[in-house]
């Protein structure tokens, strides 16, 4: 009998239903995998008792016939996501021991729907890293280690936390935040599936802002069908988020038909990049021979500004993000440090050195840069402008094509320290992801083989605004070709 | 464009003087601009490091933009418009929960003048 950390949301769902097991002995396996993998620094805050009543209000639901979406499935949830009474802190020590008044509109959406919440998940600082190695409560352990190696191994960022925890079976899925790769990259590192869905989808109230043009909500679990079932749960039209985008959430689940006779795959030329190593172009090369059997229609196309993607993004992001957190100055929430016989400046001054990490600082230093007087127009602009060609480059492919396959990310997971001396070697991560943000279009990676060292990489659906149901159908064609079904060593001899 | 190579390229830009400007006057401002207050060791570490970032972002300047819009957002919405009542507020308590220094429903902060 498979362990029931090991079921899929799916499977975890049916066996609830027919009685298998209740939604109280499903969480507390889970809690005790949480207890006992505290060396992954997964959680910045465990909540088993608020999870253990959640689970026993689940089961008296479904006792009435009253079962939601994700009813009795613990999940973990990004500690991006304000969550009502529960510490919130972005993973920053700017914002240690703030309690939100109020539950963000997607993790409200997930309790309407019967979640169980078992903690909030580790992540690189306000969301701002691609290897869990900036966050202010420790470095997220990937799961994974080379073989015969016990370097420890990044998970990605920033949703490392969550990565991990699904990844080590800890949770059955986890909300994750994207708006570089921060969902996707983290699922291909840690051999897990996650989507992030169009800007817009999925509502941005109550969810720590970094970039807001960019930022997307999204789920991460162990197959497209469980990413089907939390977004179907997580989408929808907010008025609290002018951002939100009044279109009605399609059934997801029922997207997952696995028929893609016809449908037609782009093949960016511009991905094939010299130094990626030859695995990572042979699993593509692999990928679109799956799809080919199951009868979809190549078709080479190009992305002509898909290198200056990451560049323009490392003005954009900052930029945003040098606004949106202007607002942690010590006055009204989080961490204040008032210097003695400091005035208020001083105040804000010493707070925010104080509080927040190197990264932050950077982040914040750099758009503070572009949009001042003078430099405005030369980089903000700019990089505005060639955002829209890049907009423009995914229209035009969009015309010849229903969705893109490329890999997810240039490498496996890497040792912890192993990029963190230049940043742009680590923004250097990002660099397959980061023109889906910049499009706001949906993108998903899926687990699809291990490279030399036994890691797990990933591939990546790229498709058109408001498609994810094309996206998530593409991805089931390429896990069911992989039958991707390794494990981290630590959950096989868990199990042993 | 080669992963390898913009590595290279980027750590030969980043020990030369940098191209864009990021000195430690102008580091000091902007940490003063973004209210951070740093230490001259920073101010140094800073400077080396975000003239690295800001010389690779130069490569921008290769794109053609003539004609093109900057993009304000990704998606074509227009803004929905509501009623001009109130539907939200009366509840000071919930504002103030998480304040450092309050005082009768006020939030407290050092002397702003002198």
């Amino acid at each position: 009998m498979t362990a029931l950390t090991d079921l899929t949301i799916t499977a975890a769902l049916q066996g609830l239903d027919k009685g298998d097991f209740t939604a109280v002995e499903l969480t507390d396996a889970h809690i005790t995998a949480m207890e006992s993998n505290r060396h992954l620094n997964a959680f910045i805050v465990e909540t088993p008792d608020l999870a253990r009543k959640q689970a026993e209000a689940s089961d008296a639901r479904r006792a009435k016939g009253d079962a939601g979406l994700l009813d009795g499935i613990p999940l973990a949830m990004k500690d991006l996501y304000c969550t009502k009474d529960v510490q919130t802190t972005a993973a920053s020590k700017i914002l240690e021991g703030f309690k939100p008044q109020y539950e963000s509109t997607v993790s409200q959406k997930m309790l309407d729907q019967g979640m169980v919440m078992l903690g909030k998940a580790n992540l690189d600082e306000f969301a701002m890293g691609s290897s869990n190695e900036t966050s202010g409560y420790g470095n997220v352990q990937n799961p994974w280690k080379r073989e015969n190696d016990e370097t420890v191994l990044v998970p990605g960022g920033s949703s490392g936390g969550s990565a991990s925890a699904v990844a080590a079976r800890i949770a059955m899925g986890a909300t994750g935040t994207d708006t570089g790769g921060s969902i996707r990259q983290p699922a291909a590192l840690t051999g897990i599936t996650g989507i992030k869905p169009t800007y817009g989808r999925c509502s941005r109230w109550g969810i720590v802002a970094f970039a807001s043009s960019l930022d997307q909500a999204g789920p991460m679990a162990r197959s497209v069908e469980d990413c089907a079932v939390m977004l179907q749960a997580m989408a929808g039209y907010d008025a609290k988020d002018s951002t939100s985008v009044d279109m009605p959430v399609p059934d997801y689940s029922a997207a997952l038909t696995g028929d893609i006779r016809g449908l037609k795959v782009g093949i960016p030329k511009e991905y094939r990049i010299d130094g990626i190593s030859d695995e990572i172009n042979s699993l593509w090369d692999q990928g679109i021979e799956w799809l080919k059997a199951a009868g979809a229609e190549v078709v080479d196309i190009s992305l002509p500004h898909t290198k200056y993607a990451l560049p323009a993004y490392y003005i954009i992001a900052p930029a945003e993000c040098s606004s949106n957190l202007a607002r942690y100055d010590g006055l009204r929430y989080g961490q204040r440090v008032t210097p003695e016989g400091g005035n208020l400046n001083d105040m804000y001054e010493a707070t925010r050195a104080a509080g927040f990490g190197d990264e932050v600082k950077r982040r914040i230093m750099i758009g503070t840069y572009v949009l001042s007087a003078g430099y405005y127009d030369a980089y903000y602009n700019k990089a505005r402008k060639v955002r829209q060609l890049i907009a423009n480059d995914f229209k035009a492919a969009y015309e010849q094509v229903d969705v893109i396959l490329t890999p997810t990310t240039p490498s496996a997971a890497f040792g912890l320290g192993e990029n963190t001396d230049d940043p742009v070697a680590m923004y250097l991560n990002d660099v397959f992801t980061v023109t889906v943000n910049m499009a706001g279009l949906p993108g998903m990676s899926v687990p699809a083989g291990l490279d030399k060292n036994g890691l797990p990489l990933g591939l990546q659906l790229i498709g058109k605004a408001f498609d994810e149901g094309t996206v998530m159908n593409v991805g089931k064609v390429i896990e069911d070709a992989a039958g991707f079904v390794a494990k981290p060593q630590s959950v096989i001899n868990r199990a042993a | 464009m080669s992963i390898d190579k913009v590595k290279a390229e980027h750590h030969d830009d980043a020990s030369n003087d940098s191209a864009s400007g990021m000195d430690r006057k102008t580091v000091a401002k902007v940490a003063n601009l973004a209210r951070i207050k740093i230490t001259a060791d920073e101010e140094k570490k800073y400077a080396e490091e975000l003239s690295g970032i800001m010389d690779w972002i130069e490569q921008l300047g290769e794109v053609n933009t003539d004609g093109i819009e900057p993009m304000t957002s990704v998606v074509e919405v227009k803004l929905h418009e509501r009623p001009d009542e109130i539907t939200d507020g009366g509840y000071a308590d919930e504002i103030l929960a998480n304040a450092p220094e309050t005082q009768e429903g006020f939030f407290v902060v050092p002397k702003v003048v002198e």
